[in-house]
């Protein structure tokens, strides 16, 4: 242990982790309140359609689909990309422990978190579930 | 009612829920989505979609403060995690092939506990003798801060708290709650791991537990934007608020409460769960 580099300790990088994680919820809720204005200025005054479940068009359900949308400023599709941002915001969280504890030279933690990253990356790509 | 004033009015119940369910350590997704479906007459399978993605954002908005102060066990936690996120994509693999009614059932009998350990009172009393092998070989025990400085601490019976949180992750993924009541009942009960740091890491793991259900919710079309919207935003700021006034609130009244009103909505959605209209 007394070959960490100068700094890597739990306590650095619980402070790291935290800036990680407000950073990410910030820009998640800033990109879906701009997305919720440009759809409630264009579509605010439409019926709603929560009560029947008839499922996401296909565009909004996948990762270039919702990348499509947002960049023609759909308003829908700005509001989804925040929520992919939110999203993400855990999983990168996990992603940086990784490498945290690699600094740490914890060798057995980076196998254990690398665990976790596996299971967030099968859920998330894996289209069989 | 338009766009615009379901989006106002589910702002306003998500902010509540979110306010509440912070003053209350019980989070706000376990109300929103009974709330959704009962009084705005939302699809139960929009309201997890939506209530999922609040409870993402609460739970690293909180972790965010938490984890710096210091009661967070982050090694405790990615361990942990290794059960929940296996948990949550198996939950949320089974909630597609469940009728709704049996969802609503499930998450009715789930509210019900949830209630019952919140009106409990916490007991905080460390366990002595040996911790298991397994958390020696983990290097689980830790410290956390207290009035009179850091005080050390050991983890007990990690094969059935891990277990345990299998089945958190398992509720997590199949009602996109965050399933807090279970993930602290195994660390603090059965663990025997201070209240304060099973509370704070157990909110800590939630984020990451939800995310690896809500891959599967948003392939099948579940999380809409137009409903997820208010309701991420609402129980955000509302979670922060409460967060922030908790150090002045007494809440044991308002525990009790709020478990009445966690209660009555339970039995509503086991009701309409068994006469099928939901």
């Amino acid at each position: 242990m007394s070959e960490q580099p100068k700094g890597w300790t739990d306590a650095r990088v619980a402070e790291i982790i935290g800036g990680l994680l407000r950073a990410g919820v910030i820009s998640a809720a800033t990109v879906v309140i701009a997305g919720a204005a440009v759809y409630l200025i264009r579509h605010g005054h439409a019926a709603v359609h929560y009560s029947v479940f008839k499922g996401e068009p296909s565009d909004l359900r996948t990762l270039s689909g919702i990348r499509q949308d947002a960049l023609s400023l759909h308003g829908r599709g700005i509001i989804q990309l925040g929520l992919i941002i939110l999203i993400a915001t855990p999983v990168a969280r996990v992603a940086f422990s990784v490498v945290a504890f690699a600094l740490e030279h914890d060798a057995l933690y980076v196998v254990v978190t690398l665990a976790v990253l596996a299971v967030l990356i099968f859920s998330l790509t894996g289209a069989h579930l | 009612m338009n766009t615009l004033e379901l989006t106002v009015l589910v702002w306003c119940a998500s902010l509540l829920a979110g306010f509440l369910g912070a003053l209350t350590g019980m989070g706000g997704g376990v109300v929103l989505t009974p709330i959704l479906t009962l009084a705005f007459g939302i699809d139960i399978r929009y309201a997890i979609g939506a209530t999922l993605v609040s409870v993402i954002a609460t739970s690293s908005g909180a972790a965010a403060a938490f984890v710096r102060e210091g009661f967070s066990n982050i090694r405790i936690g990615m361990f942990l995690e290794i059960a929940t996120t296996v948990g949550a994509v198996v939950g949320a693999s089974v909630a597609l092939r469940l009728p709704t009614s049996a969802i609503a059932i499930i998450f009715g009998v789930v509210l019900l506990y949830s209630a019952s350990v919140s009106s409990r009172v916490e007991l905080d009393q460390p366990l002595e003798g040996e911790p298991d092998r397994i958390s020696k070989f983990f290097r689980m025990d830790s410290t956390y801060p207290t009035a009179a400085g850091p005080r050390h601490y050991q983890v007990h019976r990690v094969p059935a708290g891990f277990s345990l949180m299998f089945v958190a992750g398992i509720i997590s993924g199949l009602l996109g709650i965050g399933s807090g009541a279970v993930k602290v009942l195994a660390m603090d009960q059965v663990m025997r791991i201070p209240f304060k740091v099973s509370a704070t890491t157990s909110n800590f793991m939630i984020g990451v537990t939800a995310a690896a259900s809500a891959g599967v919710y948003l392939r099948r079309g579940y999380i809409d934007p137009g409903l997820a919207m208010p309701v991420m935003l609402g129980v955000l700021l509302g979670s922060l608020w409460g967060a922030r006034i908790l150090p002045l609130t007494k809440t044991r009244v308002l525990r009790l409460v709020f478990a009445v009103v966690v209660g009555a909505l339970a039995i509503e959605m086991i009701y309409h769960g068994l006469k099928g209209n939901v």
